[in-house]
């Protein structure tokens, strides 16, 4: 059990909001970190039984074969308005979205805006790994510039593809959303490659949290978690967190973008 | 749910007085308006729209009359971004087990194929109104039946079908939402109301129908696990075999439907040698023709479609073992509801086709002409 910040925690071994499963995901990968930080939360919440995780397309696409709560899978980039539909039918549901920053950012940014625009009280998670993962590493609207993918197999170009796309602070700029952050999920490691600090996992714990909270506030919550990639951006899982720690958050800088009902000072 | 078809209207002769018998008149109003106090009065809980004409009276009424004491059930009216939002707002409400409904036309039908190839993978009970206008493309407002094709062969990606049904009249825009959600339920399937800008647009006078409280079984939705037991909705099976049990399992579901949901009317079929197809505002046209040509001593008789898909094949081929040999497709596209017609009777009846697009309709005289012709 790691202790967080006094009553945060992050429990470890089984848990009833977990399946049990193995996860699909690659070794490195950050998304069953968050599995495990989103079961938790919702373990601490005695949240289980009224709880609907709506499934994006991407990686997070299996996300109910891992968090064990009623699930229902949306069209590409479609969660925030399949999320508004049961959320307006029973507001007495939990209900979040797993998202990738091509499903979210991408194919899906005008339902994400609209529903954050109405403040809706629903919760999105955005893994942000800069790249399509499922899809075998295609440029992301969130690839850094000079990123060699897939498809800009030069290195992106942001004279021709536009810069990348910041979702949390596109986000920000809007009065619906109650709670937008960013937080740098993945370990980071120190210079000589002997320590890693996992400060990311415990701010990430706490945000999923505030999160819900503030879905439960009646608030839209919106977490942008900057993660890696390594088999796709074709690294070493040493390597990634490298790339991470060092280009990817300087593009994403982590920080708190709007909290309107004061969740973190709490 | 048979009571709830009204059929054919009474004909009435050109002073408008009608011919064969009287209705009480409470209502006079706009098919699109009918339809939405139809889904009312059936108890709709949520509508997810976004503005297209020519539908838009539909999202308007229902926006009016959101609040209202008379309609308890009706608790979420919400105006969306897009037409693909507000499929995918439809989607999640389904997945609670509410009576939800969506209306557009066309283009918007386009946008919606997405939401309604997932929808009918998850098996969400669902209505859909497409309200036809004029197209491809952009089009124009008048009426057209060209959105059959897309309607009735599923229409996204992916092999399914859905249920569609034909109002030919206010009185059945008003009667159909009931029906449809009937349908939707009870076989878990998305429904579409396929009707056109002149039956949204046409003003008639209406009694609506007694509807009954229906009470559908929702154990799937996913309103949260209940201790072990948990509802899962996804469209993505991964391991072939079983993709290959589900698509089996949505086929053999259709085959079901196509067996006890077949639903047409007939009009002077019984001693008819040439028999007129036409659905929605054709059928109207096409009675009056009939009418025109039994004044002519011509055995004319009328086989209008209610349900588009599953297609009335039974009735069609009713008809053919009967002695019919002439059949004519009347309807506002160049060709689509006729190879459901071929496919049902092959080779054993002369089919021909009389149809109108651009947002023009034919006359009743057209037809009495396309038939005299086709006898000749």
């Amino acid at each position: 059990m790691i202790e967080v910040q006094g009553h945060y925690e992050v429990k470890l071994g089984p848990l009833p909001t977990l399946t049990g499963k193995p996860t699909h995901y690659c070794a490195g990968c950050e998304h069953g970190t968050l599995t495990r930080l989103i079961a938790s939360a919702l373990h601490e919440l005695g949240a289980r039984e009224r709880t609907v995780l709506v499934d994006s397309v991407g990686c997070s696409v299996l996300a109910h074969e891992y968090i064990n709560t009623d699930a229902i899978q949306a069209p590409h980039g479609r969660a925030p308005s399949v999320m508004t539909g049961i959320k307006r039918l029973r507001p007495d549901l939990l209900v979040f979205a797993v998202q990738g920053d091509g499903d979210a950012a991408s194919i899906g940014l005008s339902e994400l805006i609209f529903a954050a625009n109405r403040g809706e009280p629903i919760t999105v998670f955005l893994v942000n790994n800069g790249i399509y993962g499922m899809t075998g590493g295609q440029m992301a609207p969130t690839t850094p510039a000079g990123m060699v993918t897939m498809t800009t197999p030069r290195g992106r170009d942001i004279a021709v593809t536009g810069p990348p796309m910041d979702a949390s602070k596109l986000l920000a700029t809007l009065d619906g959303p109650a709670y937008v952050k960013r937080v740098l999920l993945p370990v980071t490691p120190t210079p000589s490659d002997d320590f890693y600090n996992a400060r990311g996992s415990i701010e990430g714990a706490r945000s999923v949290r505030n999160a819900f909270r503030v879905q439960e506030m009646g608030g839209f919550s919106f977490v942008e978690f900057v993660s890696t990639c390594n088999v796709n951006w074709k690294m070493s899982v040493l390597q990634s967190k490298h790339y991470a720690t060092e280009v990817l958050a300087k593009v994403f800088p982590p920080g708190l973008f709007k909290d309107k009902f004061g969740v973190e000072k709490r | 749910m048979r009571h709830l078809l009204l059929g054919l209207p009474r004909l009435c002769d050109r002073r408008g007085i009608e011919v064969e018998g009287m209705t009480t008149a409470r209502e006079f109003l706009k098919g699109n308006e009918a339809l939405a106090y139809g889904a009312l009065k059936t108890g709709l809980n949520a509508f997810f729209g976004y503005p297209i004409t020519p539908s838009s009276e539909i999202p308007e009424t229902l926006a009016v009359e959101f609040g209202n004491s008379q309609y308890p059930a009706f608790k979420v009216f919400l105006q969306a971004a897009s037409e693909i939002e507000a499929i995918n707002m439809v989607i999640g409400a389904a997945a609670t087990g509410a009576k939800v409904m969506a209306a557009t036309s066309g283009p918007g039908f386009s946008l919606k194929q997405e939401g309604i190839s997932y929808a009918a993978a998850m098996e969400l009970p669902m209505v859909i109104v497409d309200v036809n206008r004029g197209g491809p493309g952009l089009g124009n407002l008048g009426p057209e039946q060209t959105d059959y094709f897309q309607a009735t062969r599923g229409g996204g990606h992916g092999g399914y079908r859905n249920i569609v049904l034909a109002p030919c009249s206010v009185p059945e825009m008003a009667a159909f939402p009931a029906l449809a959600f009937s349908l939707a339920f009870k076989y878990r399937i998305p429904v579409i109301i396929l009707t056109d800008a002149f039956l949204g647009q046409l003003k008639e006078d209406l009694m609506f129908p007694e509807v009954p409280a229906q009470q559908f079984e929702t154990a799937w939705a996913t309103t949260g696990a209940r201790g072990p037991e948990r509802h899962v909705l996804s469209s993505m099976h991964l391991e072939l075999p079983e993709l290959n049990r589900h698509s089996e399992h949505l086929r053999s579901k259709f085959e079901e439907i196509d067996r006890s949901e077949q639903r047409s009317e007939k009009y002077q079929t019984d001693d008819a040698d040439v028999v007129l197809v036409a659905y929605g505002i054709c059928a109207r046209l096409a009675q009056r023709a009939v009418k025109d040509l039994r004044a002519k001593r011509i055995r004319a008789g009328l086989l209008r479609p209610i349900t588009l898909s599953p297609f009335p094949k039974r009735e069609l081929l009713a008809l053919v073992g009967r002695g019919v040999q002439n059949f004519l497709v009347v309807e506002l596209n160049t060709g689509q509801m006729v190879e459901d017609v071929q496919l049902a009777i092959g080779g054993r009846a002369r089919i021909e086709t009389a149809q109108k697009v651009g947002g023009l309709l034919p006359t009743p005289l057209d037809l009495v002409r396309r038939v005299e012709a086709m006898r000749r």
